[in-house]
């Protein structure tokens, strides 16, 4: 966990009383709507379909309990006592007063918990891994990384008013779980040769209406001089990125209407005009960062405690261990997914007694830490294998332990037409019919890994581009069509989704996973060869000729 | 509009210059950047200071060989959510060492003053009369500050740096 010092707190208050101001202008009629839209959006304030929803950030998805009880505080007070987490490492709460809202971030400021850009065109809530620090074989912690760079692009002075929104994301494992190839700036941790930390810098990721997979524009840039890098970065997008159009305003659009080549000049003559300023951090600075990170004080345990074998012989139990417990780097410990998809729920919503009762389970079996992966489910990132069990009965009992992590029922979705203002289509009831379509546990494991993103709009927070299966919601004549793709990832070896054909209507979405799963279980060569490998040995045809033989 | 400058409000001393006015014999004048570049000579042998208007779509390198015989440079808002001119700011302040007027136009409201400030910008034509009022009061609403800028103000990390090296004497 990182401690906030008092350098951080007198920020975080700053903010609180100068948002309060914005408030209370707007109220007085002192400032316009259209004045206004812009200053709430840099904190998290978006006016939806209903009301006005707000957006908290959770950076690189790190939580202390004291935090998480007071997420579940302002879903209590400030809302209707539930909270939605997001793609982003960020919670929503969507039914918001915003004369209330100065208050919601004053309780909110006193654990170390704030909005600042979580919308509007600025450098977004930067995300990492949610097992940082805990993954086996990870290089280093991202973390120490994304707090240096979540404080360096605060209140930036010069980059709150991009061309649009900015997302940086960073990894340090091989397996890449905070998606980093569809971020404007993607980070990956590594060592050079003399073993030094740096970075492999990856530009131009994103989705939304034109998708890209991030580009590397430079394959080792020291630790020391990460910041004077992304700084050069930034600078070059601000000066150039389109402004004249909202959808051709992303970094990815520059990077690609320029090519990679000119971009990546342009960013290091700009580079080496910064590199050696006040920009350039040492070893103490990470340091002073490192040391208010705390790490648990770890028990030598055994590898396999009776306890875990003595529960081995409950069926229940072991689909869920199976599922969603996963090695830690320490032996005797695990981490332990924990997912926020029921069957018949909305992917990613917890209620505000699910998020104390989880707050009390993490400080009792995991050193008071919650983690937020993009996937919309939490994680407790250190339990004793000792304690598995104790902690699977008590999650059961909070509706918190389905085992359908990384199954088909672990769905990714937008709120979709039932909250955003932007949506075209429904999200959430496509998801709510899938998980109940595949609720069967044998079933979906038999399937097994097989990733489900649901978008309402081409603006794509659900992610469908890199879905296994994406389906996207539009209009069409006054009625949703989905369009169903497949073949998409977000991981190391990200790629987009292919269309398998013309959009079906809202009823017959289902039948037609059905169908493209059913398809594969007939197609794939062995129980191992999972949805993806097929459809990338295969291609589409196969699964376009299912869907649409009887369509 | 109310203009800024020093903290409070003042007169401005300038008349802005379409491209076609005819040139005023004496005074200060503000001139849009194309007609400086047509006339700098003949401008800046003029009696009465001279400070050019610069687009933000416009290489700011190009005002350099200039910069020692202004007086003001005013950087353009066009809307309060188009930033380039942060980015000029700094370049003027902080690569070419510009320490002459610098001036923001356009849209400016008191939610951007901190920035402005910390880019390098020192005078400010505000939209709002209670804007300008409020400036003191804005400017001073941070006391921390996690990026370094040519105003060197102390950065969050820097401060750290102090406070670990205070508390490590005689320990």
């Amino acid at each position: 966990m990182y401690a906030y010092d008092e350098i951080d707190r007198t920020l975080v208050n700053e903010r609180v009383s100068e948002f309060r101001d914005q408030v209370k202008r707007r109220l007085s009629g002192e400032l316009t709507e259209d004045e206004f839209k812009i200053l709430r959006l840099q904190n998290g304030v978006y006016l939806q379909l209903h009301a006005y929803m707000f957006r908290v950030a959770i950076p690189y998805g790190t939580l202390a309990t004291n935090q998480l009880r007071a997420l579940a505080h302002v879903a209590r007070k400030y809302d209707r006592g539930y909270g939605h987490f997001t793609t982003r490492q960020n919670i929503q709460f969507n039914w918001i007063k915003l004369a209330e809202l100065p208050d919601a971030l004053e309780d909110l400021a006193k654990v170390g918990i704030h909005a600042m850009q979580t919308s509007g065109n600025n450098m977004r809530n930067v995300t990492s891994d949610q097992w940082a620090g805990v993954a086996p074989g990870e290089i280093e912690d991202p973390r120490i990384w994304s707090e240096l760079i979540r404080q360096h692009t605060t209140l930036h002075p010069e980059f709150s008013f991009l061309p649009r929104k900015f997302k940086i994301a960073i990894t340090a494992s091989d397996h890449d779980r905070a998606a980093i190839r569809i971020h404007d700036i993607g980070l990956r941790l590594i060592k050079n040769e003399k073993g030094e930390t740096g970075f492999e810098v990856l530009v131009g990721g994103g989705l939304g209406r034109t998708p890209f997979i991030a580009k590397t524009i430079k394959h080792f840039v020291h630790g020391r001089d990460i910041l004077s890098y992304i700084e050069a970065i930034l600078r070059v997008y601000n000066q150039y990125g389109r402004r004249d159009n909202i959808y051709k305003a992303r970094i990815k659009i520059l990077v690609h209407e320029l090519g990679i080549e000119k971009f990546s000049r342009e960013v290091e003559d700009e580079w080496q005009h910064i590199r050696n300023s006040s920009l350039q951090i040492d070893d103490e600075v990470i340091e002073d960062i490192r040391s208010r990170f705390t790490y648990p004080a770890y028990e030598k345990l055994p590898h396999m405690p009776d306890e875990l074998r003595q529960a081995a012989a409950d069926p229940d139990f072991e689909a869920w261990r199976k599922n969603s417990v996963a090695p830690h780097k320490v032996q005797g410990y695990s981490i332990v997914t924990i997912s926020l998809k029921p069957t018949g729920g909305p992917p990613g919503d917890a209620t505000a007694e699910q998020m104390d009762a989880l707050a009390d389970l993490a400080d009792k079996y995991s050193f008071g830490e919650i983690r937020v992966g993009h996937e919309q489910n939490l994680a407790l990132p250190h339990v004793a294998k000792r304690d598995l069990p104790a902690l699977w009965k008590a999650l059961d009992k909070l509706g918190l332990a389905t085992p359908n992590v990384n199954l088909i029922t672990d769905i990714i979705a937008c709120p979709g037409l039932d909250y955003c203002s932007l949506a075209n289509a429904r999200s959430i009831p496509i998801a709510q019919e899938l998980t109940r379509r595949f609720a069967n546990h044998e079933l979906a494991n038999l399937i097994g890994r097989l990733h489900i993103n649901i978008s309402g709009c081409i603006n794509a927070c659900g992610h469908h581009h890199v879905g296994h299966i994406g389906i996207l919601g539009v209009e069409k004549n006054g009625e949703e069509v989905y369009q169903i793709t497949i073949g998409g990832r977000a991981d190391e070896n990200a790629a987009l989704g292919t269309l398998i054909g013309p959009g079906v209507k809202f009823d017959e979405v289902a039948d037609v996973v059905e169908d493209i799963v059913e398809a594969y279980l007939a197609l794939r060569e062995r129980p191992e060869e999972l949805f993806m490998d097929t459809v990338k040995r295969l291609g589409v045809e196969p699964f376009k000729e299912r869907v649409y033989a009887t369509r | 509009m109310p203009l800024v400058n020093g903290g409070k409000i003042v007169d401005d001393g300038f008349v802005k210059l379409a491209v076609d006015t005819p040139l005023p014999e004496r005074g200060d004048i503000l001139v849009p950047a194309e007609r400086f570049l047509g006339e700098a000579e003949g401008l800046l042998q003029r009696a009465g200071k001279v400070g050019v208007i610069w687009p933000n779509n416009r290489d700011i390198a190009e005002l350099v060989p200039y910069l020692g015989r202004i007086a003001a440079v005013a950087l353009v808002f066009p809307t309060f959510r188009d930033g380039r001119a942060y980015s000029q700011a700094r370049l003027l302040r902080e690569r070419y060492d510009y320490r002459g007027e610098l001036r923001a136009t356009g849209q400016v409201l008191r939610d951007q003053f901190v920035f402005m400030l910390r880019a390098g910008f020192d005078a400010f034509e505000v939209k709002k009369q209670a804007d300008a009022e409020a400036f003191m009061q804005t400017a001073r609403r941070y006391s921390v500050f996690y990026q370094p800028t040519g105003d060197g103000r102390i950065t969050a990390l820097h401060r750290r740096m102090q406070l670990r090296h205070s508390e490590g004497v005689g320990t």
